[in-house]
């Protein structure tokens, strides 16, 4: 089947697509947006969690069918995303993320085609936008700067899940208890941090957003 | 503080390079940050290629049993279907691969052994094509009894799970259903037991535990035009891998080509393969690449976990506090292959008494051969299951003496020249008194924090947001515990690690490139080779090449070694970089200042400068448009094996230790655990990267309460089949679970290591556990001799 739906504010066309696949899939497998991360493929660790519509979803859960005619934010978009939010004067409707949000510029889709394995160049490390070893002038949204300069980031591997919920919970909640963080964040699995970086890059986020407005 | 007036140590000084900014010491920020926190970082499960196929294992469905036969051809013949593997395609007489002992069959050949035991491989257009076809291969078994624990191992009549073993561990064990035995006699423990005024026995169970990494095992493997094959893999060890792999596939390594992929955590989980041979002999099978990416499913079944272990302990005492003799004996449940048994032996028996001084002991460590999951390495390898259980013995020690358990620890703390039952001395500073002073002395946190204006806020209650109190049966424990893990290979290991370090100028600018082979898992190995090779030749620029075999091996990222040994490599290709950059200016600019043949000369700054702070020439004037490279193997001290009767011998490289604190509240009622706090000391020498240390010390104390709790892999006793293989039914600590973690870092230099450094990674997960368990002992007066602890054992039901 195909599946038409716009991501990170891009209309995206899949075509040849089973039934069975999952938006998670499709992100990853079809549209070359791998940054959504398949850690349990069941709806437990949250390491999939993309915006459908604003709300924060397990995409390996949502059948990419059911995605047809719909927004979807990942994380690649999550920086784009943010600044429009800015712009816009943050959330008046208390739904921030709806198809209300004006149309986002993504960026284009990561490699998706070539010969060497994509995401390798040579070396066979990713080709970003910015430069490809370190990412380096990368425009980041606050939660992300947050999570590099409080060391919640080890592995990497839940980050963009918990990128794309903590992004949520701060934009219906900007000051949030630690209590409220912690259960914000309850969906999202994490084996390196013990978790107490991620509250640190939270509440840092909250703050700089607090101090910035 | 001192204990006894002995100094606990010393920092190391650091001159080379310390006015260098980015250098050790600081919290500097990772160099993949940016890329992991877009999603642009490439983990192992991304890597796509044009054309590529999909692999997919068809694994056993029962745990021990003969093959009788294999019928592929329902799966050949559907549509988008490539190849169907089974033993007899493997392509050449290496069928086996292995940590150690080559015991694990490729695909399996006969029998299988485990539930979940690789039998064949499919490669496929699409990964649903891939497992329908796997769904479609014909294998009928013919069951056997299955062997489960110690008795069933050791029976006259016990069938062999390896049957005709040649591997040199069966010339010493006293039946081949045991992997390896390690026996420690140091003393006379049964004359010392006779001195004791307490004696105190104990039995011991800690389940299975599972590493749980995020990222899923995988890769891509893609055909090369000279008949080779280069693989994108997320492993811990690439050289130990491509040892392993070259064989089976036929080929020469220089033919194997590996690149580290991104790698999704590791902890121990990667040291044995998963996937990297089925996706190199597809690929070669078929000529075009092919990606498998295992679902969390089937990473339960495709790699090693933590040993479960039952554990028997005499601990004997004088009045006045001393510890008289400890006996023990481990049993460590192997599984179906060898995997790290026979060093996860060597550690736990090493390691079996713990932290203190005991002159007279009796140890003996073993691991079985069972259908059980194959276990393995785990973040604390050995020293993890020995520390819960002399733990819980040194409390119940302390409460026969009528001691304070922390006091009683002090009494018998080992120190700087403590022998080890092995006979070791601990030639480094062993602080283990002072980390449990100091996690004592932290603030505990309030009573009844749940409490609030509005009422109970059941987040901050046992039992959360089910709403099960609201303060009623709950009360409060509060435990400790400390631990020794060693740091690196032990017992005779050559344990090297190599860096390839490049100095030029690039745009003017001088820059550093450092290339090794080690695996960056997420521990932030990469972050510390930036700072390192800032410190030692006084750039601000470093580029960290990508990990691949084109450099020679670094070792494993295992053991809490990599700081210290492909660290201490990174530090002396610096130094053999810098020797040679300084030779340059001699010979360029040495006539025209007498301090370059005088004077003491540092790279700072991007200049060469005296040790008085004089400028003598900038980097870039020095090099102009030459490089300068070096690559260079660097090891640390050598061990030595311990002896197979006696135990005796220089096993272990360093020692790392760490104690906790533990605060839980238990509702009696359900038996329902909330932990409250879990505060930390550890001694890690010299913290290269702050933010990376306490970043480590939280998350091993995180898994450590894991296994405390709610942690563990059921296996079916009657079967051997494993129960709860998903995210869903085998828990691991979310965000909710886990407490704040306040930690206080000691810097104490061992004089032995780079910068006095200590490998840091492990020592948490050793006595996060008993400091739980200790606690929740503390708040209910139950026993508790297993772990995890679930809320039946608390209430009884």
């Amino acid at each position: 089947m195909r599946v038409n739906f716009t991501v990170n504010g891009r209309p995206q066309e899949a075509d040849d697509v089973w039934e069975g696949e999952s938006l998670l899939y499709v992100l990853r497998e079809r549209l070359g947006l791998p940054g959504s991360k398949n850690a349990c493929e069941q709806g437990e660790c949250g390491s999939c969690t993309v915006r459908l519509d604003g709300v924060p979803v397990c995409s390996c859960l949502v059948a990419a069918g059911q995605a047809e005619g719909r927004d979807v934010v990942t994380v690649e978009g999550l920086a784009e995303y943010a600044r429009q939010r800015a712009e816009h004067g943050g959330c008046s409707t208390g739904s921030c993320g709806t198809p209300g949000l004006p149309g986002l510029e993504g960026t284009p889709a990561a490699g998706t085609a070539g010969a060497s394995p994509s995401l390798g160049g040579a070396d066979g490390r990713p080709t970003g936008g910015a430069d490809s070893h370190t990412g380096e002038g990368t425009e980041l949204a606050p939660i992300q700067q947050a999570f590099i300069d409080a060391g919640a980031v080890q592995c990497g591997f839940c980050t963009p899940g918990l990128l794309v919920a903590a992004d949520e919970m701060l934009e219906r909640n900007p000051n949030p208890t630690d209590a409220d963080i912690r259960e914000a964040l309850s969906g999202n699995l994490c084996r390196c941090t013990g978790y107490e970086k991620i509250m640190d890059a939270v509440r840092l986020a909250a703050a700089r957003q607090g101090e910035a407005v | 503080m001192p204990s006894n007036g002995i100094p606990l140590g010393t920092p190391t000084k650091v001159t080379q390079g310390s006015r260098t900014k980015g250098g050790i010491g600081e919290s500097t920020l990772r160099p993949d940050g940016t890329l992991k926190v877009t999603g642009e970082f490439a983990y192992s499960s991304d890597m796509w290629h044009e054309d590529m196929l999909w692999g997919q294992i068809l694994r056993s469905t029962v745990a021990h049993a003969e093959i009788v036969s294999i019928d592929t051809s329902e799966a050949l013949a559907l549509p988008g279907v490539y190849a169907v593997m089974t033993y007899d395609d493997l392509p050449t007489d290496v069928k086996n691969y292995g940590l150690e002992i080559q015991d694990t069959p490729v695909l399996a050949h006969g029998k299988v052994r485990h539930h979940g035991e690789p039998v064949a491989i499919v490669a496929a257009d699409h990964p649903e094509t891939a497992r329908r076809a796997a769904a479609k291969i014909k294998v009928e078994y013919r069951e056997l009894p299955v062997i489960t624990d110690e008795a069933s191992a050791t029976a006259p009549d016990a069938i062999l799970i390896h049957e005709g073993r040649d591997d040199h561990h069966i010339g010493h064990v006293p039946h081949p259903n045991i992997v390896h035995r390690q026996p420690i006699v140091r003393g006379d423990a049964a004359a010392a037991a006779a001195r004791a005024d307490v004696v105190v026995r104990g039995e011991y169970t800690f389940g299975m535990q599972d590493q749980a990494f995020l990222g899923p095992e995988s890769g891509l493997a893609v055909p090369e035009e000279d008949g080779g094959v280069h693989l994108y893999i997320a492993t811990q060890w690439l050289h130990s891998d491509l040892r392993q792999i070259a064989p089976v596939l036929g080929l020469p390594e220089s033919k194997v080509r590996m690149t580290l992929a991104g790698v999704g955590g590791a902890f121990g989980g990667r040291e044995d393969l998963s996937m990297q041979i089925h996706a190199c002999l597809l690929a070669l099978r078929t000529g075009k690449p092919v990606k498998i990416v295992y679902n969390r499913f089937e990473s339960f079944f495709g790699h090693v976990h933590r040993h479960p272990a039952k554990l028997t302990y005499e601990h004997g005492a004088t009045r006045d506090g001393k510890l008289t003799h400890v006996k023990c004996r481990i049993v460590l449940d192997g599984g179906a292959y060898a995997s790290a048994s026979p060093a996860v032996v060597g550690n736990a028996s090493s390691l079996g008494v713990g932290p203190y001084v005991v002159d007279d002991v009796d140890i003996e460590a073993i691991a079985l051969y069972t259908n059980n999951p194959p276990c393995g390495a785990m973040r604390g390898f050995g020293a993890v299951q020995a520390c819960f259980a002399y733990e819980a013995q040194m409390d119940k020690v302390a409460a026969e003496l009528g001691l304070d358990p922390v006091e009683f620890r002090r009494l018998n703390a080992m120190e700087q020249g403590t022998l080890l039952p092995t006979g070791q001395p601990v030639d480094s500073p062993a602080p283990v008194a002072e980390i449990l002073r100091r996690v004592k002395a932290m603030p505990l946190p309030p009573e009844r924090q749940w409490e609030s204006s509005e009422g109970a806020d059941v987040r901050q209650l046992p039992g959360g947001l089910s709403n099960t109190t609201h303060g009623e049966g709950v009360v409060r424990g509060i435990g400790y515990a400390v631990g020794i893990k060693n740091v690196g290979f032990s017992e005779g290991f050559d344990d090297y690690s190599t860096a390839r370090v490049r100095m030029e100028v690039i745009a003017g600018e001088p820059v550093a490139t450092v290339h090794t082979a080690m695996a960056e898992v997420g521990q932030g190995g990469v972050t510390v080779h930036a700072q390192i090779a800032r410190t030692e030749l006084g750039v601000s620029q470093v580029t960290i090449h990508p990990a691949n075999t084109q450099v020679g091996s670094a070792g494993s990222t295992s053991a809490s070694r990599q700081t210290y040994v492909t660290g201490g490599a990174v530090k002396n290709s610096c130094e053999l970089v810098r020797e040679k950059v300084l030779e340059i200016g001699r010979r360029r600019f040495g006539s025209y200042h007498p301090a370059w043949a005088t004077a003491e000369l540092l790279l700072e700054g991007g200049k060469v400068v005296t040790d008085g702070g004089e400028v003598l020439a900038d980097l870039v004037d020095v090099l102009e448009d030459e490089s300068v490279e070096v690559e260079a193997e660097w090891r640390h001290r050598p061990t030595e094996p311990f002896d197979l009767r006696t135990g005796q011998g220089f096993g272990h490289v360093q020692y790392s230790f760490a104690a906790h604190r533990a605060v839980v509240e238990v509702d009696t009622e359900l038996g329902l655990v909330k932990v409250i706090e879990l505060a930390c000391a550890q001694d890690v020498g010299k913290a290269l990267n702050p933010l990376s240390v306490i970043g480590q010390i939280q998350g091993g104390t995180t898994q450590g309460l894991g296994v405390a709790v709610m942690e563990e892999i059921i296996v079916d006793p009657s079967t051997a089949k494993v129960r709860n293989p998903s995210f869903t039914d085998y828990l691991i600590p979310t965000i909710l679970d886990t407490p704040t973690i306040p930690v206080d870092v000691l810097e104490l230099a061992d004089e032995h290591a780079p910068y006095g450094l200590r490998g840091i990674g492990e020592a948490p997960t050793l006595s996060s556990t008993p400091a739980v368990l200790a606690a929740i002992r503390n708040a209910t007066g139950l026993e508790l001799n297993r772990t995890p602890v679930r809320p039946e054992h608390l209430t009884g039901t």
